[in-house]
C-alpha cells in the first residue's frame, strides 16, 4: 500500500453540501473516491491509497488536469485504489464531483 | 540428348502410395496405423501443411506426426495457419521438423521464442492468412497436407461443417499439384448432410479416436466489459460510424468490439442509426452481435470460421448468414479475408503497442504471436476500385489540399485503453517489435498495422482522425493528444493538441456529444452471455465454460 497526498490552490470557494458522496469500489483495477465539504482555507485535498507502487507522478498529471478541471476548494477527497488504469480513475473523479455538485446544488 | 520428364512430382506421389499400400490399402486407414502410413507418405525435407487454425484443428495427425521416427522422417518444412498445440512445438523439439512458414502462434507464442533462440525453429515468415494461402499456389506449396473434417462417407467425401475455415484453400494447392492428402474426420457416415471437398481430392481418411479440437475463440463475455469500452464504443458510433455511414465492416476480435455490438440496438438505436449503419459484416458469428441481428440492425455476414455454440443460430437465421442447403453454416477463410479486404469500408481492432507514427504490434520482447488476419483486414486496399459513401468521404479527408487523382480510403481504426492491465502503457515511443526483430534476425520488425494505414485512433481521451493530418509531426502530435498518462502522452505540447481539436483532427467525448455519465453498463443490451442465450430466443448454446447459471 502506497499513500500520496496532493493539495491544490483553488480559485472559486464553491458551496458543497455537509454530505458526502461515495463512488466505485475497491476491487481489481478499480477504486472508491469519496468526497467531503471541508474547511481548508480555500484548499483542495486529495489523499490517495493504493495497491500499486511507484506511480506518483501519474498521480500527480491525473490530479493536476482533474483540479484544473473544476477549480474546486474547501473539499476534501479520498481515494482507495485497487490499480485501476488511469482512465478509470478520471471517469470516477467526474462521476464522484458531478454526485457532489447535483447534491449541493 | 535426355528426354526430360515433365511429370516427375506425379511419378514421386506413386511411389509414396505405393509405399504406403505396405500399410494399407484402402483410403480409409485405421487410427493406429496413421503414424505407420505418415512415415511411409513423407519424406524427408517435405513441405507439409498442418492444418488447423485459431477455431479447429487436425489434432489427431498433428499427435502422429509428432511421433513419427525422426531417423526416418526429419528436416520438414512445415506450412500451416497457427502454431497452438504442444503436438506442432514437439515437431521441433523432435527435430521432426526444423522450419516453419505460419501466420499466428498465439498460445505458443512464448515456446516459439526459445526454441527460435536455440536454433531449432527457424522461420521463414511470418504471414497473413491470405498471404500464406497465396504462397501455397505460388513458392510454398505443400507435399502433403495433413487436414480436418466433420465426417465423411465411404467414398471419401467430406463434410466440414460451419467451421470450414481453411480446408479447401489448402486442399486445392495440394491437390492439383501431385501432392498427398490426409484427412481426419470425427465420423465416418453413409450419407453426409453436403459434401464440402469431393472424394478425389482427398487420399486418405481416418477416423480420428477424439472429435478434433474446436475453440471458442469469438466469444467475449458482457459482464466483463468496462465502462471505459463502453465510453469508447459511443464515440466510434457516434464519431465514427455516423459521421461515415458505415454500412460494410469488420471487426476484430476482443472486448472493445464486442462493446460496440453491444450498443448497437441501445445507443445507436436512441441516435436513430437503425438502417443507416453497420448492416453487411464480414465477422466471424459473434454471440456478442446476436442482439443487433435481432433488433434488425445486421442485414448479412459472411464469417472466414463458425464459432463454437452459435451452430443452432446461424442455422436459423438463413437470411443474414451463408447456409448451404443442409441447413449449417458454410465458411471459408480465404474467400471472406478477400471480403474483409476488397469490399468493407472499416475495420476496428486493437493492439498491446502503438508507436508515435501510429505503427502498431501484438509482439512483447518474449512472445512471437504473429498476424493473423489484421494486416490484411486493417490496411488500406490499394487495388480497389469501386467506390462507396464510406470510401470517398475518407478519400476526400485524406487528399484535402493535395492534387492528386481522386481516390478513397479504408477505414482502418484502432481502438485501445491507453493504459493495458498492469499498468503497461499501450503508447511507446519504440515497438518492441524492434528488438524481437534483432534478436531473432527477422528481416522486418513485425509490425501488425502499419501507421499510414490507420485512419482514427481512438481511446478514453477521444478519437484522433489520421487522414486529416499533413505532416509527420502532426500525427505523433495527435497520437500523443490521446495517448492519456502514458510517457508518450505526457509528452504532448498542450497548445498543439489544442490547435488540433480547433480543427477537429482531435476529437473529445465533449465535442463529440457524448456524455460520459451514460457510459455504463446499463447501455448494454445484454449484460451477460445469459441474456445473449436469451436474445437468441435459446437458440445460442454457450460452451460448458461460459455457463455460470
Amino acid at each position: 500500500m502506497e499513500h500520496l497526498q496532493f493539495e491544490f490552490k483553488g480559485s472559486a470557494n464553491r458551496k458543497g453540501c455537509q454530505k458526502t458522496t461515495l463512488v466505485g469500489v475497491v476491487s481489481s483495477g478499480n477504486l472508491e473516491v469519496m468526497l467531503e465539504n471541508s474547511e481548508l482555507q480555500g484548499l483542495c485535498r486529495i489523499n490517495v491509497s493504493t495497491s500499486s507502487q511507484g506511480f506518483g507522478e501519474i498521480w500527480q498529471a491525473v490530479l493536476n488536469d482533474f483540479a484544473a478541471r473544476y477549480d474546486l476548494s474547501n473539499l476534501q477527497i479520498s481515494i482507495n485504489d485497487g490499480g485501476a488504469t488511469p482512465a478509470v480513475v478520471c471517469l470516477r473523479l467526474d462521476q464522484a464531483l458531478e454526485n457532489y455538485l447535483e447534491a449541493s446544488s | 540428348m535426355a528426354i526430360k520428364k515433365w511429370d516427375t512430382q506425379a511419378e514421386n506421389r506413386r511411389d509414396r502410395l505405393q509405399r504406403a499400400a505396405s500399410i494399407c490399402t484402402d483410403r480409409i486407414v485405421p487410427a493406429e496405423r496413421m503414424t505407420a502410413l505418415l512415415e511411409e507418405l513423407i519424406e524427408p525435407g517435405d513441405r507439409v501443411c498442418l492444418e488447423g487454425n485459431n477455431q479447429k484443428q487436425a489434432d489427431f495427425l498433428a499427435r502422429c506426426l509428432a511421433q513419427v521416427d525422426p531417423q526416418r522422417i526429419f528436416d520438414l518444412h512445415m506450412v500451416q495457419s497457427v502454431i497452438a498445440l504442444p503436438a506442432h512445438i514437439e515437431l521441433f523439439e523432435r527435430g521432426i521438423a526444423n522450419k516453419v512458414d505460419f501466420s499466428f502462434s498465439g498460445p505458443m507464442g512464448a515456446r516459439m521464442a526459445q526454441l527460435v533462440a536455440a536454433g531449432k525453429i527457424q522461420i521463414g515468415a511470418i504471414h497473413t492468412y491470405l498471404e500464406l494461402f497465396g504462397r501455397y499456389f505460388i513458392d510454398l506449396t505443400p507435399k502433403v497436407s495433413l487436414i480436418v473434417a466433420h465426417s465423411a462417407d465411404r467414398q471419401g467425401n467430406l463434410y466440414t461443417g460451419p467451421n470450414t475455415e481453411d480446408t479447401p484453400t489448402i486442399v486445392e494447392a495440394t491437390a492439383f499439384k501431385s501432392g498427398i492428402v490426409v484427412a481426419q474426420v470425427n465420423q465416418i457416415v453413409d450419407q453426409l448432410p453436403r459434401v464440402d471437398i469431393p472424394a478425389d481430392w482427398v487420399d486418405y481418411i481416418t477416423e480420428a479416436p477424439n472429435p478434433h479440437t474446436l475453440e471458442p475463440l469469438f466469444t467475449r463475455d458482457p459482464a466483463q466489459l468496462s465502462e471505459i469500452q463502453i465510453l469508447m464504443a459511443m464515440m466510434v458510433i457516434k464519431g465514427i460510424y455516423a459521421e461515415y455511414s458505415v454500412n460494410r465492416l469488420n471487426h476484430g476480435v476482443g472486448f472493445n468490439a464486442a462493446a460496440i455490438e453491444l450498443l448497437l440496438p441501445t445507443y445507436a438505436e436512441s441516435l436513430g442509426l437503425k438502417g443507416k449503419i453497420c448492416r453487411h459484416w464480414m465477422l466471424n458469428p459473434h454471440p456478442t452481435l446476436i442482439p443487433a441481428i435481432e433488433a434488425g440492425f445486421v442485414e448479412s455476414v459472411y464469417s472466414p470460421g463458425s464459432e463454437l455454440g452459435m451452430e443452432d443460430y446461424v442455422s436459423a437465421r438463413p437470411d443474414v448468414f451463408f447456409n448451404g442447403s443442409d441447413g449449417s453454416q458454410r465458411s471459408n477463410r480465404a474467400f471472406s479475408h478477400a471480403a474483409g479486404h476488397y469490399a468493407t469500408d472499416l475495420f476496428i481492432g486493437s493492439t498491446l503497442q502503438m508507436d508515435l507514427q501510429g505503427n502498431s504490434s501484438t509482439v512483447t520482447l518474449d512472445r512471437i504471436t504473429g498476424f493473423g488476419g489484421a494486416p490484411n483486414l486493417g490496411a488500406d486496399a490499394r487495388g480497389r476500385r469501386h467506390a462507396s459513401s464510406t470510401w470517398l468521404k475518407a478519400g476526400r479527408e485524406a487528399q484535402s489540399g493535395l492534387s492528386a487523382a481522386p481516390r478513397g480510403r479504408k477505414l482502418v481504426v484502432q481502438i485501445m485503453e491507453t493504459y493495458r492491465e498492469h499498468m503497461q502503457p499501450t503508447f511507446v515511443e519504440r515497438l518492441d517489435a524492434w528488438e524481437m526483430m534483432e534478436n531473432t534476425g527477422m528481416d522486418l520488425p513485425p509490425i501488425m498495422v502499419y501507421g499510414d494505414d490507420i485512419s482514427h485512433v481512438v481511446t478514453e481521451e477521444g478519437i484522433a482522425n489520421l487522414l486529416l493530418c499533413r505532416t509527420e509531426e502532426e500525427r505523433s502530435e495527435a497520437i500523443r493528444g490521446v495517448a492519456g498518462y502514458t510517457p508518450v502522452g505526457l509528452g504532448r505540447s498542450h497548445r498543439a493538441v489544442e490547435n488540433l481539436r480547433d480543427r477537429g483532427i482531435i476529437r473529445r467525448p465533449e465535442d463529440l456529444g457524448v456524455d460520459h455519465r451514460l457510459a455504463t453498463r446499463d447501455l448494454l443490451a445484454a449484460r451477460s452471455i445469459r441474456e445473449l442465450v436469451h436474445w437468441s430466443g435459446g437458440l445460442y448454446q454457450p460452451p460448458k465454460r461460459f455457463r455460470n447459471w
